[in-house]
This record gives structure tokens, sequence and C-alpha cells, in this order.
């Protein structure tokens, strides 16, 4: 980096998130806080903005990862181009009165509740009453629920429907069907806030963007027409239909906690503390060539290239220049995001295969294998067990977080184990063993480091978020431009825009009037 | 009677087409949270994507027809060649294949708006009104078609487009063409006057939206603060 006639940079910001996937243990608080505050509203009753998969498994919604299924993500094409995998601008034109990549709630599942009011209402009879579900599209009841946000539950369903799972490709997988030999893991997922997201790509209304300043990808409601080309465009299927406001809803990663430097729900809630949110540097010129790289295998490394050094002096002088804040610099060095994707290399994107270049990353888990390991069941390599016979195969993870290339995992894992390994011996034996850090490549500093992140892991390394500069913004600059406005508003200008009656058809808004506090819309009654 | 006839085909066309363009302008500038297609193919996929494709090309190629064909002055078409008789023939071939496709598109959007559980459930009364509304409409501009063939002079077309030409260029006399015209076609023209009046109320306003300009936007949308 110090050749001077390099084409400029253009340098932008992001919060990155990790989940420490080894810490995860599936009690799904994230996915619950997130629906309290995001999602329990009519119309995306089915919705989860944050789920957690358990893994062997196909997911939420059914087989998203499969794109030969869904035709989500981009595809290189012959020329070396990107095109969204489910078709370009006039094929997506040409199926905008049927999406035939669209899929359909029962993907998902049928949303439900019970109808718990007949407990308190039932006669007396012989037996006691039940509250029995019903769809909340309908009202009708429903005699059988067939699927729901995490239908897979601890290895839920039988394995042959599991195994339809495309982590599995080029795996043997009939073994891992026995009991002995059955392996799981959870997989907490949220949008990826991707630095080359499909869903913006494919929006024809163009009501899809990503913030500058931060990155976050978001919808504008009001621009957003219902065409439906970002739900099956997203391979990660985070875009999600509001089927009663007909527009489409996502992940905001919390943006109005982050603008005020507080971690978003999910994280800040997550008791197993595996969540990280850091910020990380990117060269955003560097984004397309990346992205469209021949070998999907180089895709990881590709994006780890887009990334740039905080502590570079260079970098840092022209990330002032392109007016990110000092504030935002700070952070990028003592980023956690940065230490674990890029300084350790213990964390990888989500199917980076999908050419999206995601921005949620995840540490892969070991498996329980020490006690095993020493009963002689499985092979040591020096201090640490072998990772290729930990009971998740590396294949699997592979194919999960580096488009199948084992070696970035099989070094992540070994890290994981070398650190381990260093604390054991440094606390239980009193002896500070570099061997095992030569071993994988980490300093002592490091290693002490990822301890202090990874184990101990406390809410001031884990949660680095500066807040968001509204005064570097030059419509802003002296905040005469806020004079006059009319602060929080349903974007109807500075009139409330409420009626009593709606001429278009929308919901009319809750709204304070006479003695009733709050109108709350009526419930939807199950049919009897 | 001729009072009725005023006011329908003088009076009601000018109501319509300002109701038309200022509740629109409106409902954008006040209510964009609500401007939107509406699209239930995510409830339920079947039948949705023939019908809908089916619906959609058949009304938008009529739509155009009838522009084209009520608004195109005599003098224009006859120094392109085409005799009064000829255009006629061709506005009924034309309205007569578009037409059918649409209503096969419609039959079943019809059916299954009216029948599917889930899409009846989540349809509002305005969703299912204009939707049988434009079933009948398209209906009788079908029925209108023997008649046409019967005229083959394409005497009501003239009478029909003079009376268009005549609203639109705000020239009096347009309610007075016709006079002699039969009912069906007045109460086409009525219902179509009329879609134009509850267009800014319902899911009618995406056409608005046509999304033609992502064909020349990039990929990618990054907004700046």
């Amino acid at each position: 980096m110090t050749n001077s006639t390099k084409k400029p940079r253009n340098i932008r910001a992001q919060i990155g998130m990790v989940l420490n996937l080894d810490k995860c243990i599936g009690c799904h608080t994230c996915s619950v806080t997130c629906k309290n505050v995001w999602t329990s509203r009519k119309g995306v009753e089915y919705a989860w903005f944050n789920n957690v998969e358990t893994k062997p498994g196909i997911g939420f919604p059914q087989q998203w990862e499969n794109q030969d299924k869904w035709n989500g993500g981009w595809i290189r094409k012959e020329d070396g181009t990107l095109e969204p995998r489910q078709g370009g601008k006039l094929k997506s034109l040409r199926n905008i009165f049927g999406n035939p990549d669209l899929p359909e709630i029962d993907d998902y599942y049928e949303p439900f509740d019970f109808d718990y009011q007949h407990l308190h209402t039932a006669k007396e009879s012989k037996n006691p009453p039940t509250a029995r579900p019903y769809s909340v599209i309908t009202g009708e009841r429903m005699e059988k629920i067939e699927g729901g946000p995490n239908w897979e539950e601890i290895l839920g369903t039988e394995f042959s429907s599991r195994s339809r799972d495309t982590n599995f490709d080029n795996i043997q997988k009939e073994m891992y069907g026995e009991f002995e030999n059955t392996f799981m893991m959870y997989l907490p997922r949220l949008c990826e806030h991707c630095l080359n997201p499909t869903c913006v790509a494919a929006c024809p209304s163009g009501s899809i963007y990503k913030r500058e300043e931060d990155g976050i990808v978001l919808i504008d409601q009001d621009k957003c027409r219902g065409w439906r080309m970002c739900v099956s465009a997203c391979p990660y299927k985070k875009i999600y239909y509001n089927w009663e406001t007909g527009k489409s809803e996502k992940c905001t990663f919390c943006y109005p906690r982050i603008e005020a430097g507080e971690p978003t729900v999910c994280s800040e809630t997550c008791v197993g503390r595996i969540r990280y949110l850091g910020v990380l540097l990117y060269d955003a010129d560097r984004i397309e060539a990346a992205a469209s790289c021949e070998n999907e295998q180089d895709l990881y490394q590709q994006q780890l290239d887009i990334f740039l050094n905080p502590f570079d002096e260079e970098v840092i002088a022209e990330a002032r220049a392109a007016g990110i804040p000092e504030s935002w610099l700070t952070a990028a060095q003592e980023s956690p995001v940065y230490k674990m994707a890029i300084d350790w290399k213990v964390a990888f994107p989500l199917h980076p295969e999908f050419r999206t270049l995601p921005m949620v990353w995840y540490v892969p888990p070991l498996s329980p294998i020490q006690s095993a390991a020493e009963n002689d069941q499985i092979g040591m390599d020096g201090d640490i067990p072998d990772v290729r016979s930990l009971r998740i195969p590396v294949q699997y993870l592979a194919n999960l977080l580096t488009a199948g290339k084992e070696e970035p995992v099989v070094l992540g894992l070994e890290r994981m184990l070398a650190m381990r390994a260093y604390m054991r011996s440094l606390t239980v034996d009193g002896v500070v063993n570099l061997e095992v850090l030569e071993r994988v490549g980490l300093s002592q500093s490091q290693v002490e480091e990822m301890y202090r992140y990874m184990a101990i892991a406390n809410y001031e390394d884990r949660f680095v978020i500066p807040t968001s500069h509204r005064e570097y913004a030059s419509s802003t600059f002296d905040a005469y431009g806020e004079q006059g406005g009319c602060g929080f508003s349903f974007g109807s200008g500075c009139s409330s825009g409420n009626t009593e009656t709606n001429l278009f058809g929308g919901n009319s808004k809750p709204q304070r009037t006479g003695g009733i506090p709050i109108k709350i819309p009526i419930k939807v009654e199950p049919v009897r | 009677m001729d009072y009725l006839n005023t006011l329908l085909f003088g009076y009601y066309p000018y109501i319509a087409i300002s109701v038309f363009f200022i509740g629109s302008l409106a409902r954008y500038d006040r209510d964009q949270y609500t401007w939107r297609t509406g699209s239930s193919q995510f409830l339920r996929a079947k039948e949705l994507r023939l019908g809908s494709n089916l619906f959609h090309i058949g009304i938008l190629l009529l739509f155009v027809g009838h522009f084209v064909g009520l608004l195109t002055p005599p003098a224009v078409y006859h120094a392109l060649g085409l005799s009064t008789s000829a255009k006629q023939l061709l506005a009924v071939v034309a309205g007569g294949v578009f037409g059918s496709v649409c209503l096969r598109g419609i039959l079943i959007l019809i059916r299954r708006r009216l029948t599917d559980p889930r899409i009846r459930a989540t349809s509002s009364r305005m969703d299912i009104f204009i939707l049988l509304l434009i079933g009948v409409q398209l209906a009788l501009g079908l029925m209108t078609l023997p008649i046409s063939i019967y005229h083959y002079d394409g005497a009501n077309m003239l009478l029909l487009s003079e009376w268009a030409q005549r609203i639109v260029t705000f020239r009096s006399g347009a309610a007075e063409q016709l006079g002699e015209i039969g009912t069906l076609f007045k109460v086409h023209l009525f219902l179509g006057q009329t879609l134009f009046l509850i267009f800014p109320f319902s899911r009618l306003v995406h056409v608005w939206s046509v999304p033609l300009g992502y064909v020349s936007r990039p990929y990618q949308v990054v907004r700046r603060r």
C-alpha cells in the first residue's frame, strides 16, 4: 500500500455483526425480543427479522439456501458481469404481474393464534375446554398446524426431510442420520446488510437503499409499491412481504438504536453474549470486482480484501477526507468485528457464493470433542484435537461459510482450539505454551485478546458503536435546516395526516380521541 | 332524458377526470404508504400468475386501443390510408382478441378473490368492488362487438370518438353526439368514466407507478444523509 499512483479509494464505513456460533445455546431470546419490538403486527405475524435455525435442516423459509429452487442472489454471466439470478431488469419487468420465484406464505407457515377466550367462556362440560388454533389470516380454525418458524428445533422432523439441507453437498450424508453420528448446531439469522445486496438491485421502484454512513439496508415504506421482486431476489429470504399493508419489510438493524450508539435488540438481549457489533472500513469501488470474481471459492478472500486496515495512516487520512467522523475511525480500530473477521480470521461470511458480500459473519462452532479425544476416540494433532475429526464435518461448515473451501474454516477452528490449549496450560499448568500458537500463526497478544473478546466477552468489547453524526450532513450542518421542522411525523409533512375516515383505503393510524386512549384495530375472531 | 344525457356525457366526464387527477395527486402527496399494488400472490400463488398475466396484458392493450382509437381524428387515419370501416374492423378484431384474453384472466381473478378463503378474508370492499366493476365493464364492452360488426360502416365509432375528442378538447356539443347511440354503449361509457372517478380511491393507483425508470437505473442504490 505504498505506491502513490494507485486509484483513490472510495472509503465507506459499515457497522457489521459477528455471531459466535460456538457459544450459541439456541434459546431464541434474540428472535423473541426482535419479534416483540418489530413484527408483532398484523400482516407480519409470520415474519421473523431474526430467527434461529437448528442445523442441519432446511431452515426458514423452507430450503431458503437452495437457489436452484428460489433463484435468489446473483449469478455470474459468461461475460463476467453479475445479474440477479432471478433475471435482469427486463426479465423482472416481464414477470411483474406474477413473480415465478416468489415464495408463498406456506413456505414460511400459516400464522396462527390460539382461541384462548374459549377457556374463559366455555360452558360447564365433561371435558376441560381447550384453546384450539386458528389462522390469523382467515380467522378459521386450523385442524392441524403444518409448520412454524422453527419447525426443525433440536433436529425435529425426520432425517430425510432435514437432509435436504444444501450444506450437505459433497458429503456422504447418510451416516449423519444415524443416532451415533448425528450432529447439530444453531444458526441465528438476520438480514446480512450486504455490500452488494440483490434486494436493492431487484427493486423496480428503487425503494430499497443502503445508507452511505453505516451500511444499513432499509426499505422506504412510502416508496415501496409491492412489486415483491426483493422477496425472491434476497438469497437469505430476509425480506418479508406484509400481506396486510402490501409492502415489503425487513430487519432494520435497529437503526434508531445504532444511531444512538446502542446495540441492536437481538445483540443486546443475547444471553450467550455471542453477538459483536463494530465498524469496518471498506473500499466501495472494489465491490463489483470482488463480487464478480470467477471462482466462488475465492469470494471469501475477495471480500476480505475489500476491507481496509483502520491503523494504516493512508487509510485514516483518506477516510477523514471522505468525511468519516473521527469517532468512527477510533471505533474502526477498536472494532471487534475487524479483529475476528480480518485480524484473527475466525469469523466467516454466510454463504459467500450468493455473491452479495454479506456483512453478518459467523464464528463456526466447535463440536464437543475434548473428553472424547482424551479417550483416544478421535485423533489428536499435537496439543489440539484434529479438527477434521470433529463431530460436525468441516466440509459442512465450509459449505455454509466459505463456498465449500475447507482451509479457512480449518484454520479458524484450529485457532479457537489453540486458544483453549494455550489458556489451559497457562491457568492450569502455569506454562506459556508458545508452540501451540506458532502452529496456528497467532501471537501471544493476539490470543490473549481473543480470549478476552471471545471467552470473557465484556459488553464494552462486544459492542463498539459510534453514535451517528448528523452534524456532518451538509444540509443540517448549522442546524438551521432543522428549524421549524416537525419532529416525528408519519411522512405527511408537518400535518399529522390523520383523519377519522381514510379515503384511500389504508388503516387509519391509531390516535387519541375522547375517552378511549388508543384505538386498536379489532382482531379477527375465530369462526366457531 | 336530454338532461340525463347532458349530465352523464357532458359534465360527468369532467367530474371524473378532475377527481382522477386531483385525487391521485392528493393520495400521492398525503398517503403514499397506501400506494401499492396490493398483490395477493404471496397468500395464494395458485392460478394467480396465469390470471394476473392474462388480465394485465389484456387490459393494458385494451386501454391503449381505446386511447388511440377514440382520440385519433378521422383525418389522421384517413391520411394513413385507413378507411373508416377498416378502422372499425381493426377495432372489433383487436378489441375482441384483447378482450377475450382479459376476460379469461379476470374470470380467474374474480373466482379466486371470491372463493379462496385467504384472499376473501384479506380483501377490502374496494378490492372486490373494483374487480367486479372492471369485469362488468369488460363484459359490456365485449357485448358491443356484435353491434359493431352489424354496423360495419363505423357510424357508431365515429360518434363515440367525436364525443371523446370534443370532451378532451373542451368543445361544446359532446353529449349531443350520443343522443342516438345504443343503451349498451351508454352504460359502457358511464362505467368507464366511473372507473376514472374511483381510480384514486382504489388499488388502481399502482398504474401510475409503472417502474419504467428501473431499466435505466444502476442496480445499487445508496442514499446519503
